[in-house]
């Protein structure tokens, strides 16, 4: 909340630093960002007027529209059922294993969607362990379950990426709550159930939609996980975008397409910003984890226990499947016929470094890594740069910060598929080519780190106390020094988290890649969606080989961020 | 007998917080839980309340044990110590709050909440949102809140903490004249002994999870019954000596001989006690020494406005505050006579 008295009176003389702040982060973002929305806007508007005509392209774009709705309204309710009882135990309870299992609950967040739906497929696709056990048991030629391809495992999907979010936005929200309004409550002769509904749930209201909305956008434009997991018949808007612009090669209508998503999400980051608003507001003055209680009776033992256990298997049971799934044989390779030996092999990591087939378009795998790495490198370099200039900037008192910041944060909310297209559109005219796009995959992912690079750094730059700045002044030390010697220090730790970030989302980034990666320079997830989708045991264990060093560098990447994250800042979201 | 509180122990952290307390409130009265700041107050007012569960000991209601009776079921009344006002419901929503979850027709919620408010003096504030309202006022909506329910026991946590000086004293003098007037049995929580003079009918002295003593206020503050009862009421020329003679009590200490009034029932000669000085004990004596005096070093003198406060320093380096009606020069050696029946044998 900006206080209007302190706000005029900073910024009068701080508008033109801040400006000079803003400048590069706002050239990237309007050559990379709004260049790119813009031309697809453009392609719309054309095919609007052109192909008006046709009967049915108001039913080509209302299917997939209600289509997204529909799932992404479902996976959001099917988050909340789960999540707001595990931000409940995470808000008000102490247990043992408690940080075990929040570190476990923030996998997802980092976690790339190819991993996730590789890691479901080697689950329960079918040549995944539920199927192939069930054929084994019962002597079956076929496998018996149709999990993959069926709304339910997008729904499952969903769930396990998105409920770190309801336990974060609204576990902490709870944990903020001061315990007193409940107990308050009760002594006025509340039952539980009626604090629960009565000034509980009114209390976290705005936690609980903002997480909700935060939820239902990227349900809304998920696109890895219904690529793999849903496969064609569940077309989403990002899913029918990718089909027709990269399948169809009718840009016309993923332009018209990517319009009504971009109009959609557009709607959502503005609801999502109001709601949000109101999440800062202190409820009460407390102490630190006063509300926090043990667990006692029956009741609190058994909904924490099955909370828990819930998460558990969400969370482990497929990525345990995926890195078991990759180091054992199970089925035939290509080719091979006869008895299959099956047991422990290390064959699927040791082929990866193989180029197999001597094909000038097949890439072996560990290319596809060096690539990935790169991208990632250059990334970490692009958005922190960029991330440290817009936070800066964000941390100082100046009204035009207010319009800037929800610019800032737009990328969040736009398709990464929409976002490849638009690259696409604007980036094939001269002097540019199609050979030059994987010159921009880091570009894109920075689009999609500075978000998060920057809602990072922020929170650390503002827990610097002014008085901080103004005693190295009142030292001697000019503003430049300053920052060298107050600033950076502090915001140290904060900058290695969101490098950590960016490098994590550069390296399983699918949406906008899967438009630019050339068929020569793919990176991991490309790479991973190419071999899962193919025939035989060699290529389906690289892929789930692939998905696991992803997965782990990604755990990894995570521990690291629950390290160094500083005791007491929270990032808002 | 109204509210009965026998034998609560309670851990907290692994150390005993409440270690076998008891006492009593009567009808109508009001009962001052008196004690520094950690010595478990609110704790015990949230186990009267159900909100927590004491290790072992019994909170019991006109001889009922309250020990199944869930929180919501008791019918107390708990003013929280920062308020505890839900900010997502308007003043009158708040106060009606426990009224309408005793499921009454609205038109009887409305006339209570009303009438609530009217004699917090909050009548015109009905629709205000508690957060714009100061804490004065927060404080007084929380009192409504408190009350409109009529509960049958109120507790009062701190009630005054939060407020500045000028505005506690105001409110002090309202909150008494509330409780007595409504005649509900009231527990008020405070670590102020002089709040706690002004309100209580009772006080109960809480020290390291005890209670160190239980009486009328004018009773706990001319004897108390140790040191550390004293002290922490503000009395602290205390002197250590034995018991020398009974009928009449002497007692010997490292100043001399002392005769205070003998109060029964007496230690035995021989034991060791305390003397305590009040501040007004003491008038300026000309004689050099002898029983009943205190001769040493003047260290200061202030002026407090209806006295001067003069500091006293004895040989044996102790140190005694008086009150006196004319200043001391500092640095000069003077002889102060006590009367007897301001001095207080403790154990």
């Amino acid at each position: 909340m900006i206080q209007p008295a302190t706000g005029t009176a900073l910024k009068s003389r701080g508008n033109w630093g801040v400006l000079a702040l803003w400048l590069l982060p706002l050239l990237f973002l309007g050559l990379f960002f709004f260049a790119p929305l813009i031309s697809v806007f453009k392609l719309a508007g054309e095919a609007a007027v052109t192909a008006a005509p046709q009967a049915n392209l108001l039913d080509r774009i209302t299917r997939p529209l209600g289509f997204t709705f529909y799932q992404a309204a479902l996976s959001t309710l099917a988050t909340l059922a789960l999540g707001l009882p595990a931000a409940y135990i995470f808000g008000r309870y102490t247990f043992p294993g408690k940080s075990l299992l929040r570190v476990l609950t923030t996998l997802p967040f980092i976690l790339p969607t190819v991993v996730v739906a590789a890691a479901f497929n080697a689950l329960i696709g079918p040549r995944g362990w539920i199927n192939l056990g069930l054929m084994n048991l019962f002597n079956l030629t076929a496998p018996p379950l149709q999990m993959l391809n069926s709304l339910p495992a997008i729904l499952i999907a969903h769930v396990f990426y998105n409920t770190t979010i309801v336990i974060r936005v609204v576990g902490s929200a709870w944990s903020q709550l001061d315990p007193r309004m409940e107990q308050a409550s009760r002594v006025l002769g509340a039952t539980p159930l009626k604090t629960l509904r009565e000034v509980t749930l009114p209390l976290l209201r705005p936690a609980i939609l903002a997480a909700g909305l935060l939820v239902f956008m990227f349900d809304f434009t998920s696109f890895g996980v219904i690529l793999l997991l849903g496969g064609p018949q569940f077309a989403t808007l990002e899913v029918e975008i990718y089909i027709q612009a990269l399948h169809m090669l009718n840009l016309p209508l993923a332009g018209l397409l990517s319009a009504v998503q971009l109009l959609c999400t557009l709607g959502f980051t503005i609801a999502y910003s109001r709601a949000s608003l109101h999440l800062n507001v202190p409820l009460a003055p407390r102490l630190q984890g006063e509300g926090m209680r043990r667990i006692r009776t029956w009741r609190e033992k058994l909904l924490v226990g099955v909370t828990i256990i819930l998460l558990a298997v969400l969370l482990v049971l497929p990525l345990a499947a995926l890195g078991a799934r990759s180091v054992v044989r199970l089925e035939a390779d290509r080719g091979e016929r006869g008895g299959v030996q099956t047991g422990l092999t290390l064959d699927y990591y040791r082929e990866l470094f193989v180029n197999r087939r001597q094909s000038l378009f097949y890439v072996p795998p560990i290319e596809a890594a060096r690539n990935s790495l790169v991208y990632a490198g250059t990334t970490v370099l692009f958005s922190l740069t960029l991330g440290f200039l817009a936070s800066s900037a964000l941390a100082r008192r100046a009204r035009i910060n207010r319009v800037l910041d929800p610019l800032l944060m737009l990328p969040l909310g736009t398709s990464a598929v929409t976002l490849g297209l638009g690259f696409i559109v604007v980036f094939s005219r001269p002097p540019f080519d199609p050979g030059s796009f994987p010159l921009l995959i880091p570009l894109a992912h920075s689009l999609v780190a500075l978000p998060f690079v920057v809602r990072t750094l922020l929170p650390a730059l503002r827990s610097i106390p002014i008085s901080l700045r103004q005693a190295a002044g009142v030292l001697g030390a000019s503003p430049l020094r300053t920052w060298w010697e107050v600033d950076l220090p502090i915001i140290t730790r904060a900058a290695m988290v969101s490098a950590v970030f960016a490098f994590t989302i550069s390296l399983g980034e699918f949406g906008a890649t899967s438009f630019l990666a050339r068929p020569e320079y793919p990176t991991l997830p490309v790479a991973i969606y190419r071999f899962i989708g193919q025939p035989g045991a060699l290529n389906y264990g690289q892929a789930l080989a692939m998905s696991t060093l992803l997965m782990l560098v990604c755990g990894l990447g995570i521990l690291l961020i629950e390290r160094m994250r500083l005791p007491g800042l929270r990032e808002d979201w | 007998m109204a509210l009965s509180v026998r034998e609560i122990h309670k851990m907290y952290e692994g150390k005993p917080l409440l270690r076998g307390v008891s006492f009593e409130v009567p009808d109508g009265e009001t009962v001052c839980l008196l004690g520094p700041s950690g010595s478990g107050k609110s704790t015990l007012l949230r186990i009267i309340t159900g909100l927590e569960a004491a290790e072992s000991g019994q909170v019991l209601w006109d001889g009922a044990d309250l020990a199944g009776v869930p929180v919501h079921q008791r019918h107390f009344g708990l003013m929280f110590q920062d308020y505890a006002l839900f900010p997502h419901r308007k003043v009158a929503e708040n106060v009606a709050f426990g009224l309408r979850m005793q499921n009454l027709p609205a038109p009887e919620i409305n006339q209570r909440v009303n009438e609530a408010l009217e004699r917090v003096n909050m009548a015109g504030f009905a629709n205000r949102r508690v957060t714009d309202l100061s804490g004065g006022e927060q404080q007084r909506v929380a009192l409504a809140r408190a009350l409109a329910p009529r509960p049958l026991l109120l507790m009062l946590d701190e009630p005054l903490g939060a407020l500045d000086r000028a505005l506690r004293e105001q409110l002090g003098q309202f909150l008494r004249e509330l409780l007595h007037e409504t005649q509900i049995p009231a527990i008020y929580v405070t670590h102020d002994q002089e709040e706690a003079f002004a309100i209580a009918d009772r006080l109960v002295l809480l020290n390291e999870g005890r209670v160190e003593q239980d009486g009328a206020p004018d009773q706990v503050y001319n004897r108390p019954v140790s040191v550390w009862a004293a002290r922490f009421l503000g009395l602290t020329n205390v002197l250590p000596g034995t018991v020398v003679k009974r009928h009449p009590l002497q007692v010997k200490t490292a100043l001399g001989v002392f005769r205070p009034v003998e109060v029964e029932p007496t230690e035995p000669v021989g034991s060791e006690v305390s003397l305590l000085f009040r501040p007004t004990a003491a008038r300026v004596g000309s004689e050099n020494g002898g029983e009943n005096s205190l001769t040493g070093i003047v260290e200061d003198t202030t002026f407090r406005g209806e006295s001067y406060r003069v500091t006293l320093r004895c040989v044996d380096h102790s140190v005694f505050q008086f009150y006196l009606p004319d200043p001391l020069p500092v640095h000069s050696k003077v002889t102060l006579v006590l009367e007897p029946n301001e001095m207080v044998c403790l154990k």
